[in-house]
């Protein structure tokens, strides 16, 4: 099926000599989540720009749907809904209104119905009357999800969303991304949370200075990356790991009371049995045994530093 | 041609003007009532007319530009760059719509503006001048062409200025010194003639001498080169904004 963004050798370069994109290359599917991770600075929110029109690169294309972003816009830009990272709102403007206007933009007049029924789902419907101004952070952010939804767009973009928000708004944006996605839209997110992304998206992309590190299945990125560790948890403290137990590698813990052997799940042969029946010819004795995997921070940590 | 969105810009920015009624059209009427209060009373009693037209009326037309340069500049580089200012400005720039199409919508409304701050003016003059239009459809075409080249020229400020301080600074130092110079309350032929040569090198000259005849017919140049001197500043202005436009400048990085 093909694509619905297609970005091909995409490449930005601030008037300031910043090089914020390089030679990006990267295939969004069609109503899939895709979550863009990447520390401040990577290049994330310059890529969404980009595509929605706010900013020009410098070089390469963007099709959305198959149409140019540049040649085609009017098409590209109104599958398009985009929620900015800043809460960008007029201040004495009212709820309603905002996103009257908003719609108006995009060439559609108002529909009440589904101007209510969307208010209705942001939990905004009590407040269309009420002016930008009086609302709490979570409900401006809340009005921008609005603001980018209320001209029925197939593609939205959400930069940073939850970035700042208490921990129930959080569930309710993930909650409200969800249902979004069953209704056929295609949502790409930017974050530093990774759990965020963990969480809600279907593939996850890594970007570190202006470069996509890699993109894939969430899954398959935590099965290929993910590494899996053996704790053994010691009823004696030991002073220095054994000579017997050197070829695994083994990390021993500060208090002596703990063993960590990192090891590959996928691999035929993890030589996990072969580790405790050395442990306990060594004279160690037992206390506890328990894995764990690599969570997709670790994952995203290793990709930035490496 | 998406006129939905130019609707929303336009039917926006005359709201703004609404919610700030007392800004945008009672100061400019209280403003042009002590100028005549001032200049019409205080200085015209002991004038008593210029080229055969009385002072407190002579002064009305150079009165209306006055108004109607800085109004038009104000409105139209305050709302476009407001919206830069609190970065609403996304929001517009991600919209399927064209520069063009964002340029009828925010000139066209402050050019609105002005328009009626101008005829207001106009009204409230009729309460201390008697005042006569010897050419109606010429007025209202300087008019026209006045409110809408200089919300041209606001629009370029507006998208220009990286502070409040710049958005201020043209209007301030360049604009008003030219209006005060260019004959809003005198006649050029009052002047020295060194004083005459060097006030024809202000492009507002024309643009009074033009819209006065209108009223009067009474004028220090020609009526057609006053057309076509604010023509060419139309044109420049459009120029300008085009290739702002064109490069995205001070909107896409």
């Amino acid at each position: 099926m093909q694509p619905i963004v297609s970005i091909t050798n995409l490449s930005k370069t601030y008037a300031s000599g910043h090089q914020a994109l390089k030679n990006l290359n990267l295939d969004i599917a069609r109503g899939e989540i895709l979550a863009l991770l990447g520390p401040n600075g990577a290049g994330k929110t310059t890529l969404i720009s980009i595509i929605c029109g706010i900013v020009n690169a410098t070089e390469g294309s963007v099709t959305v749907d198959g149409h140019d972003i540049v040649t085609d816009y009017r098409i590209t830009r109104s599958m398009i809904g985009l929620v900015p990272q800043e809460l960008t709102l007029g201040a004495f403007d009212t709820v309603w209104n905002t996103l009257c206007f908003s719609r108006g933009l995009f060439g559609k007049k108002p529909d009440h119905a589904y101007l209510e029924q969307l208010l209705k789902d942001l939990s905004l419907w009590e407040k269309k009357d009420s002016e930008l101004m009086t609302l709490s952070g979570g409900m401006k952010r809340r009005v921008l999800i609005g603001k980018a939804l209320v001209h029925e767009p197939a593609i939205l973009f959400l930069d940073e969303p939850t970035a700042g928000v208490d921990v129930e708004l959080r569930k309710d944006m993930w909650a409200l991304v969800r249902r979004l996605r069953e209704t056929g839209v295609t949502i790409i997110l930017t974050t530093h949370y990774i759990d965020e992304a963990e969480e809600i998206a279907d593939r996850v992309g890594v970007i570190n200075n202006g470069e996509l590190l890699l993109v894939d299945d969430k899954h398959a990125l935590m099965h290929k990356l993910g590494k899996r560790q053996l704790i053994v948890e010691l009823d004696q403290v030991a002073e220095s790991i054994p000579d017997v137990l050197l070829p695994w590698a083994l990390d021993l813990s500060a208090d002596g009371l703990q063993l960590s052997y990192t090891y590959d799940p996928h691999n035929t042969h993890t030589g996990i049995n072969e580790l405790l029946q050395a442990i306990g010819a060594a004279g160690l004795l037992l206390k506890d045994i328990k894995t764990t995997q690599s969570t997709l921070e670790e994952i995203f940590v290793s990709l930035v530093k490496s | 041609m998406n006129t939905c969105a130019i609707r929303v810009i336009y039917k926006y920015e005359m709201l703004r003007a609404w919610d700030t009624m007392l800004q945008s059209f009672v100061s400019p009427v209280i403003s042009t009532a002590l100028y005549f209060v001032v200049f019409g009373s205080a200085i015209g009693s002991r004038i008593e007319s210029v080229e055969g037209v009385p002072y407190g009326s002579f002064i009305v037309p150079g009165l209306m530009m006055l108004v109607l340069l800085t109004q038009s500049i104000a409105n139209a580089s305050f709302g476009i760059y407001f919206p830069k200012f609190t970065g609403t400005i996304y929001e517009v720039m991600s919209a399927p719509i064209s520069f063009f199409e964002i340029l009828v919508g925010y000139v066209g409304a402050a050019a609105t503006k002005s328009f009626i701050i101008g005829l207001i003016i106009l009204a409230t003059a009729g309460f201390f001048v008697p005042l006569q239009i010897a050419h109606p459809v010429w007025m209202m075409g300087f008019l026209i062409l006045t409110c809408i080249t200089f919300s041209l020229f606001g629009f370029i400020i507006g998208l220009w200025a990286t502070n409040f301080e710049k958005l201020q600074l043209i209007p301030m130092l360049v604009i008003t010194p030219l209006v005060f110079l260019g004959g809003s309350f005198y006649s050029v032929n009052m002047l020295p003639p060194a004083w005459q040569t060097a006030t024809f090198f202000n492009p507002v000259v024309y643009l009074i001498s033009g819209f006065r005849w209108s009223f009067f017919e009474v004028s220090d140049v020609s009526v057609g080169l006053s057309l076509v001197m604010v023509l060419a500043f139309l044109g420049i202005c459009l120029f300008i904004v085009w290739r702002m436009f064109k490069t995205g400048y001070r909107l896409k990085q």
